[in-house]
C-alpha cells in the first residue's frame, strides 16, 4: 500500500439503538478523489463528519495524516453579517491573509465580490464561496457533503471543472458525498457504493481515466450502467 | 487587491434612483404625518366650537402653550430628572440581563441552577415590587432606579436567551470545524448571531423602563415628568397632564430611535422582508 493521508475504520457508529454505519474501511491517498453514493440516510454525511472529527462517539479509529482537513457543507454556511472576503479568511480571524483571499476570489471567479455581503449572491455564488473558504486553509483533504446538489446543471458543471482545477493545482485530496452519478464518476478516481442500514461499502468503483475527462466518454456510460445496476441491488432506486 | 478596489454595482445605485428613493422616503414619513396633523385639528375646531369642556381637554394650541411656559421654568429640570433616572435604571438592568442572558444562553448548567428562579421572578407583575422597594429603600432615588432595573431586566434577559437558543447549529459547527476555542465561537459567530435577537430585547426593555419610571414618579417624587403628570390632576391642569404625555412620547420615541438607529447601523446584514411598497 502506497502511503496514505487518511485511514479510516468505522466497526460501529449508532444513534440511539439504530445502527447506521457498520464495518466501514475507507482509506484517502494524498491527491485522490474519492466519491460516496448512496441511499438517502444510510449515514454518508455521518461518516464525513467522523472524519472531520464533528462527530466523535463512534467505536472505530481515525488515522490521520493530513495536515489540514476542510469541509464544504451541503448549504453555504456563510456568516451572514461577514463580506465575502472575511467569509474566506473566516478561520483566521480579522488578521486573514489578503492577498491569499483576493487569489482564491479570482480563482473561484468572483472578482469584484470581494466587499459583498452574502445576502447578494446567489445559491452558487454563495457556494463558490464556501469552496474559497475551505481552500483558505491550505488543506491536504477537503471533505465535501452534497456541495453542489442546490445549484442549477450548468452552474453545477462549472463549479464540478473549478473543483478539479483547485485540486489539482493545490494538490488536495477530495473526498465528496453526492447523489448524483454523473458527478461522481466525472470527478472520482474511486466510487464507493453503499448499501442501506446498516451501512457498508457495498462496491468499489475505480474510474481510470485520465483528467480532464470528457463527459461523453463512453467508459463513464458504461460504469454509469454499472453502478446504476448496483444502487438497484441496493434498494436505493 | 484588484477585487478590493472594484465596487460593486448593487452598492451605487445612480444619482437619479437615490433622489427618487430621497423623495419616496420623505413621501412616507408625510403619510405618517397625515393622521396625527388631521387629529390635532379636529381637537381644536371641537374645543373651539365648545363641544368638549376646555377644563377636561384643553384645545392643543393651548397645550402648546402650556409646554413652552414649562420650558421656560421648571421643565428641564424634571426631564434631566426623569431622564437619568432612565437610563441609569436600564444600564443597570439591561446590563445584568445581558451577563445572565449570556450565561444561561451559553451553559445547559446555568440554565439548570437560573432558569427555574428567573421563570418564578418573571411571574410577579414587576409593580408588585414596588410597596416592597418603598419599604426596603424609602421613597429616594435609590428606590426608582431599582424598580426601573427590574422593568429593563426580563425582556433583555428573555430576547439574550432565545437568540442564543435560536443561533443556528449549522453556523456554530463551521466554527468547530475550525477547532475555535469557547471565547472565539462566542466572538466571532454566537455574539454577531445572537445580535438580532439582542436588539430586540433592548428596545422593548427601554420601552419598559420608560414604563416604570412613570409608575415610580407618580408614586412618590418631587421631581420628574411622572411627578408632573401628578401635579397636574392634583391641581386640576389636564393641560399640564398632556403636555407631560407629549414629553414622555418624545423622549420615549427618541431613545427608542437611537436603538433603532444603531440596530440598523450594526444589522445592515440581514436579509429581511421590509414590507412592500405601494408600487409593487
Ligand atoms: N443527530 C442525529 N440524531 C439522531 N439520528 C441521526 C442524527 N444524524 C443522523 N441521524 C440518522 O442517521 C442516519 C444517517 O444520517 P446521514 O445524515 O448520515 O444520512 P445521509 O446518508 O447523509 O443521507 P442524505 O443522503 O439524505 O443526506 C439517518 O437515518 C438519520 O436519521
Ligand atoms: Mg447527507
Amino acid at each position: 500500500m502506497s502511503e496514505h493521508l487518511l485511514d479510516i475504520r468505522v466497526e460501529r457508529k449508532t444513534f440511539a439503538s439504530t445502527t447506521v454505519l457498520q464495518n466501514i474501511h475507507l482509506q484517502l491517498q494524498p491527491r485522490e478523489t474519492v466519491s460516496l453514493l448512496g441511499p438517502s440516510g444510510c449515514g454518508k454525511s455521518t461518516l464525513l463528519r467522523i472524519v472531520a472529527g464533528l462527530e466523535k462517539d463512534f467505536q472505530g479509529e481515525l488515522d490521520s495524516r493530513a495536515g489540514e482537513v476542510a469541509f464544504v457543507f451541503q448549504e453555504p454556511r456563510l456568516m451572514p453579517w461577514l463580506t465575502v472576503e472575511q467569509n474566506i479568511g473566516f478561520s483566521a480571524d480579522n488578521h486573514y491573509d489578503k492577498a491569499w483571499v483576493a487569489q482564491l476570489i479570482d480563482e473561484v471567479g468572483l472578482t469584484g465580490f470581494a466587499d459583498a455581503l452574502p445576502k447578494a449572491l446567489s445559491g452558487g455564488m454563495a457556494q463558490r464561496v464556501a469552496i474559497a473558504r475551505g481552500l483558505y486553509s491550505r488543506p491536504d483533504v477537503l471533505l465535501l457533503d452534497e456541495p453542489f446538489s442546490a445549484v442549477d446543471a450548468f452552474t453545477r458543471m462549472k463549479l464540478q471543472d473549478l473543483l478539479l482545477e483547485l485540486a489539482e493545482r493545490h494538490a488536495i485530496a477530495l473526498l465528496l458525498v453526492t447523489h448524483d452519478v454523473d458527478e461522481a464518476l466525472y470527478l472520482s478516481d474511486r466510487v464507493l457504493v453503499m448499501d442501506n442500514r446498516p451501512s457498508r461499502i457495498r462496491q468499489e468503483l475505480a474510474v481510470q481515466l485520465a483528467h480532464p475527462r470528457d463527459r461523453r466518454d463512453p467508459l463513464l456510460a458504461q460504469l454509469k450502467a454499472l453502478s446504476l445496476t448496483e444502487l438497484q441491488r441496493a434498494h436505493v432506486i | 487587491m484588484t477585487s478590493k478596489s472594484k465596487p460593486l454595482p448593487l452598492e451605487l445605485p445612480s444619482p437619479r434612483s437615490a433622489t427618487l428613493s430621497l423623495s419616496n422616503a420623505w413621501r412616507l414619513r408625510l403619510k405618517g404625518l397625515a393622521l396625527p396633523v388631521l387629529i390635532i385639528l379636529v381637537l381644536e375646531c371641537i374645543v373651539r366650537i365648545g363641544w368638549l369642556p376646555s377644563y377636561q381637554m384643553p384645545a392643543p394650541s393651548e397645550i402648546a402653550l402650556t409646554l413652552a411656559d414649562l420650558a421656560e421654568g421648571a421643565l428641564w429640570k424634571h426631564i434631566s430628572a426623569s431622564l437619568l433616572r432612565v437610563l441609569l435604571g436600564f444600564a443597570i438592568g439591561a446590563g445584568l440581563a445581558l451577563v445572565f442572558a449570556a450565561w444561561v444562553g451559553l451553559s445547559r448548567e446555568a440554565e439548570a441552577w437560573l432558569e427555574p428562579t428567573f421563570a418564578g421572578l418573571r411571574s410577579i407583575p414587576s409593580l408588585a415590587w414596588v410597596p416592597l422597594l418603598l419599604l426596603w429603600l424609602g421613597i429616594d432615588e435609590t428606590s426608582k432606579i431599582v424598580l426601573i432595573a427590574i422593568g429593563a431586566f426580563f425582556p433583555v434577559y428573555l430576547n439574550g436567551v432565545a437568540a442564543i437558543r435560536d443561533i443556528d447549529r449549522k453556523l456554530v459547527e463551521v466554527g468547530q470545524m475550525y477547532g475555535f476555542s469557547r471565547t472565539r465561537l462566542v466572538r466571532r459567530i454566537l455574539l454577531p448571531a445572537a445580535l438580532p435577537g439582542l436588539f430586540t430585547g433592548l428596545r422593548s426593555g427601554m420601552s419598559l423602563a420608560w414604563m416604570f419610571l412613570v409608575a415610580a414618579e407618580l408614586i412618590a417624587a418631587t421631581k420628574g415628568l411622572g411627578y408632573l403628570l401628578s401635579d397636574g390632576r392634583e391641581t386640576s391642569r389636564p393641560d399640564i397632564v398632556l403636555a407631560a404625555i407629549i414629553v414622555l412620547a418624545l423622549l420615549g420615541k427618541l431613545s427608542d430611535g437611537i436603538l433603532a438607529g444603531l440596530e440598523k447601523r450594526f444589522l445592515a446584514w440581514r436579509d429581511t422582508f421590509n414590507g412592500q411598497s405601494a408600487e409593487d
